[in-house]
């Protein structure tokens, strides 16, 4: 395609003056959109009610997507069925397909016998749990590593809560609508959780890598604790996640470099649930009384 | 419908096709972000934006730049992103393309592949440094295989878009 031979648009004013304008607008929007980032770098939870009703809106959908995917795999395969249908051979495979859909459902039932067993058990161990819902989607295109939660602020879920599932530690809430929430995974790049390994009590760090690995950093200096295979629990320090939820097993110690994969796989688990607050306290900002003796303290 | 227009009914559902088409696609694209689909690696490109670049490619007089911000605005809300990150992107996006738009004498398909190439490599980074300010210790390095996955998408993207115009377009 050639480039126009003149960048003004004709020689009528109005025209001219709107392409300006066009730009002006164009210009003026970014520095805006600019400044609405920036609020949000300093403030992450300013938005909370804006991105909490989008959350809303979009929640029926992302919900419903799973029956979707499956009516339109239906579809396909009915069309391919009537073609054949006729033959006996078709009934016949049919037949077989029948029986082979029943046994998977089998399965699944009894996949999922087991994992409400698991879940059960687990809610007799944790009593302060807030909700249990789904894992309905995740921010797959993006930097981040978040994923969307089917409950919300009316099921009593808040920012900062833990979220985990029965085989793990899945992450934490940080946005809220009334009835879908969103959480940061632990494998995301801004997620910490302090962590102590099982075998020696050895405190560390794990922080997400932002590939569905995280990178644990010890205290330690010079000598690394960790070896293939060792898991590693929540400790319990900083308030925030309760203690001994298992979190990661070690899976290369590369040097200074230790490599975990999280036990519980978002894309795996159908149940998560969303836990109090460890120590509330933790996470409120100090007094002033305090924020000055500390002041005093330091000078 | 025939191919001449008979009433004036017909005139306008036309043009409202004609218009709305580029605009709605795009928020389609936005709109599998909400599919449910659960992945710890970044590797499934964001098509809104190669949607987006992909229209601007091939119509470039057809949008203003500042046509980027609510669609961003749109796209922000949908995929979770700060508010604020898709809108100043995109439209920072179009306003390059018009400047190079007005610098290059000739476009091809392999010059179109380029720029969006480098248009995602752009818009990839600047998410990446978006998310590296807001506390994200993820290395760039983590965001390569999405990089490829998109150039790579964007030929079969453009020539969805291709069809979508031609029936747009089509009486």
């Amino acid at each position: 395609m050639a480039k126009p031979s003149t960048r003004r648009p004709g020689f009528s004013r109005r025209a001219q003056y709107g392409l300006f304008l066009s730009y002006v607008i164009a210009v003026g929007g970014m520095l805006f959109a600019a400044l609405l980032l920036l609020i949000a770098i300093i403030d992450p939870t300013g938005f909370n009610a804006l991105k909490g009703a989008a959350l809303d809106v979009t929640r029926p959908v992302a919900a419903a997507g799973h029956g979707i995917a499956g009516f339109f795999g239906g579809i396909g395969e009915s069309v391919g069925n009537y073609f054949r249908a006729g033959s006996q051979n078709a009934a016949l495979k049919q037949k077989l397909q029948d029986s082979r859909r029943k046994l998977i459902e089998a399965r699944a039932t009894e996949l999922e016998n087991k994992r409400l067993k698991a879940l059960l058990r687990l809610t007799d161990e944790v009593e302060d749990e807030v909700a249990v819902a789904r894992i309905v989607g995740s921010s797959f295109d993006s930097a981040r590593r978040l994923a969307t939660l089917s409950a919300g602020a009316s099921s009593g879920i808040r920012p900062g809560q833990p979220v985990r599932s029965a085989d793990g530690l899945i992450g934490r809430v940080i946005e809220t609508g009334r009835w879908a929430s969103r959480i940061l995974l632990v494998s995301d790049g801004a997620s910490n959780v302090p962590v102590r390994l099982v075998r020696d009590g050895t405190p560390a760090i794990a922080g997400g890598h932002g590939d569905g690995t995280l990178d644990l950093k010890t205290l330690e200096v010079g000598r690394n604790p960790f070896r293939r295979g060792d898991v590693l629990v929540t400790s319990g320090v900083g308030g925030v996640y309760p203690p001994n939820i298992p979190v990661a097993v070690v899976v290369s110690v590369d040097g200074d470099r230790t490599v975990a994969k999280p036990l519980a796989d978002p894309s795996a688990v159908d149940y998560a649930m969303v836990l109090n607050i460890y120590q509330p306290l933790a996470d409120v900002p100090l007094s002033d009384t305090s924020e000055n003796a500390l002041r005093g303290a330091g000078q | 419908m025939s191919r001449i227009a008979g009433s004036s009914r017909d005139v306008a559902l036309m043009s409202f096709r004609r218009q709305a088409v580029p605009i709605l696609s795009t928020l389609a694209a936005a709109l599998l972000d909400l599919l449910p689909v659960v992945m710890t690696w970044p590797i499934v490109p964001d098509f809104a934006f190669l949607v987006l670049i992909a229209w601007r490619l091939l119509r470039p007089e057809m949008w203003q730049a500042h046509t980027a911000l609510p669609l961003g605005l749109f796209n922000d809300l949908v995929a979770g992103h700060p508010i604020g990150q898709s809108m100043a992107l995109w439209t920072l996006t179009f306003l390059l393309l018009d400047l190079l738009d007005s610098r290059v004498d000739w476009r091809d398909y392999w010059m179109d592949w380029l720029f969006a190439a480098a248009a995602i490599l752009f818009y990839s980074a600047g998410s990446w440094y978006v998310a590296r300010l807001m506390g994200s210790a993820t290395p760039y390095a983590v965001m390569l295989p999405q990089l490829a996955m998109s150039v790579c998408a964007y030929p079969l993207v453009a020539r969805l878009v291709v069809a979508l115009d031609r029936w747009r377009l089509s009486r």
